[in-house]
């Protein structure tokens, strides 16, 4: 696994037009595979259009302390994009109008924003219902300074949502990083011993499972119980529930599909892993992302791909909800990932 | 260059066998669909066993579409190697029990 990110080994694929140019050629304009629109088209689902606003996600920053070799971020050590205290109060004073009843945090790693704390104290002001932080949990153990994240994460009720991408070591590490399982299962207890996960403490953990290469995640239920039932007899650790993400074909895991020549394999089984009914609760028609520099997408995906919003407000600076809402969301050949089988959202299974 | 029997892309067009024959392709890959539900023995049970049958008749297809199968629902490498020795100590039992009509025949044979 490479230890820096696309953007600073200067790869072609860190250049989004690029991706979008490999997603649309190939497969797609030989009509072996139908696009993504000519799917929804066929569904009378084009074009696709939001439902009332829920979730409103917030990357804080591209930098991260871990180099994941599926991140669709390509976040890392290596890259200084971080939100300032001017784009936050931006973000602020969205969340304070929003109807939207969740705010999600995420990255990168958010924690490292040196502005991340504050920030999360203004925002917990706004009484949002339910205020997810996005962890990589290893940044809870990396330095003293994270050690009190979790107090920290329980005095402002935020709810904790972790990747782990397998309750054993060896698959975690070869995604992750080598050493990342350890310290992963340290900073899980730390969050236990706090209350997080625990039965009648209102703390919400939840872990992130996404497949450890070019394979799909089947069974969310079944998942679950796999690793409530290793985590426990191995760790003594509790946590409330497991999302199974897909991996996307975009950014990091692109790169990994081409170079072990399984992306036309993947596209093909996204492709016929389509579920119409996953297309009705996509989490595009329910969420809105903002990025660091403070640019609104439809999606986290969209985000790392410069797809702005197709809105007359692009930006949070002038965000009104009433304009944002009234949009068509934009698609490519890697919303098939949000659309297998029982579909496939920061929140997990949608169908 | 060659052209291989196995072509494993082949196997996304495995549906296309219904198309020559629809009733008879219908009913296999409705019967196939039912037996691999959750039923006596779970799903992950069933691909464990899918997993050494195929070795067993030796279908590549059935292996690759089964170690999928397997990572998917979180099975492990070791819980899949042993899945093979299985299917294997069965096959090579099956060898081997014969030596039992080899050594009758022998006795049968000899003075």
């Amino acid at each position: 696994m490479s230890t820096k990110s696309l953007s600073a080994r200067n790869n072609e694929l860190s250049n989004p037009q690029k991706q979008l140019e490999y997603l649309s050629e190939g497969l797609f304009a030989d009509g072996e595979l139908p696009t993504f629109k000519h799917k929804l088209e066929k569904e009378d689902d084009f074009p696709l259009q939001p439902k009332p606003l829920e979730i409103l996600q917030i990357n804080l920053g591209y930098m991260c302390n871990q180099v994941c070799s599926h991140c669709h971020v390509d976040a890392g050590p290596d890259r200084k994009e971080i939100m300032t205290v001017e784009t936050m109060q931006h973000c602020l004073e969205a969340i304070k109008k929003t109807g939207a009843h969740t705010l999600d945090l995420t990255g990168g790693a958010p924690e490292m924003n040196p502005n991340f704390r504050w920030f999360v104290e203004e925002a917990s002001k706004a009484g949002i219902k339910d205020f997810i932080v996005r962890s990589n949990l290893t940044i809870i153990v990396a330095n003293k300074k994270y050690y009190d994240l979790p107090e920290f994460f329980k005095k402002h009720n935020v709810h904790v949502v972790s990747s782990l991408p397998f309750y054993k070591k060896e698959k975690t590490d070869k995604q992750r990083g080598e050493g990342v399982f350890d310290k992963s299962i340290q900073a899980l207890q730390m969050l236990n011993t706090v209350g997080y996960g625990k039965e009648g403490s209102g703390l919400k953990l939840d872990l992130v499972y996404n497949p450890s290469g070019a394979f799909l995640p089947k069974d969310q239920d079944a998942m679950e119980s796999d690793f409530k039932t290793a985590l426990k007899e191995d760790f003594d650790i509790d946590f409330n529930s497991l999302f199974a993400i897909t991996n996307l074909p975009i950014s990091r895991f692109l790169e990994y599909l081409i170079a072990s020549e399984n992306y036309e394999d993947y596209m093909y089984e996204l492709v016929n892993a389509y579920n119409p009914a996953a297309v009705q609760n996509v989490m595009c028609r329910n969420t809105l992302s903002v990025s660091w520099d403070g640019w609104l997408y439809d999606c986290d995906f969209n985000q790392m791909l410069e797809l702005k919003v197709n809105s007359s407000v692009k930006h949070i600076s002038n965000y009104d909800e009433d304009a944002i809402q009234n949009r068509n969301i934009i698609i490519s050949q890697h919303c098939y990932g949000c659309t297998a089988g029982a579909g496939s959202s920061c929140q997990g299974t949608v169908a | 260059m060659s052209k291989p029997y196995y072509d494993p892309s082949d196997l996304r067009k495995f549906g296309e066998i219904t198309e020559w024959s629809e009733e008879l392709g219908k009913k296999f890959f409705d019967y196939y669909g039912s037996v691999f539900e959750e039923g006596a023995l779970s799903a992950r049970e069933k691909s464990l066993i899918a997993l050494a049958v195929a070795h067993v008749v030796k279908c590549p297809y059935c292996i690759d579409a089964y170690t999928k199968d397997g990572l998917e629902r979180g099975i492990t490498k070791e819980e899949m190697m042993e899945a093979v020795h299985a299917g294997a100590a069965i096959e090579s039992g099956a060898t081997l029990v014969h030596g039992v009509q080899m050594m009758n025949k022998y006795k049968k044979l000899s003075m």
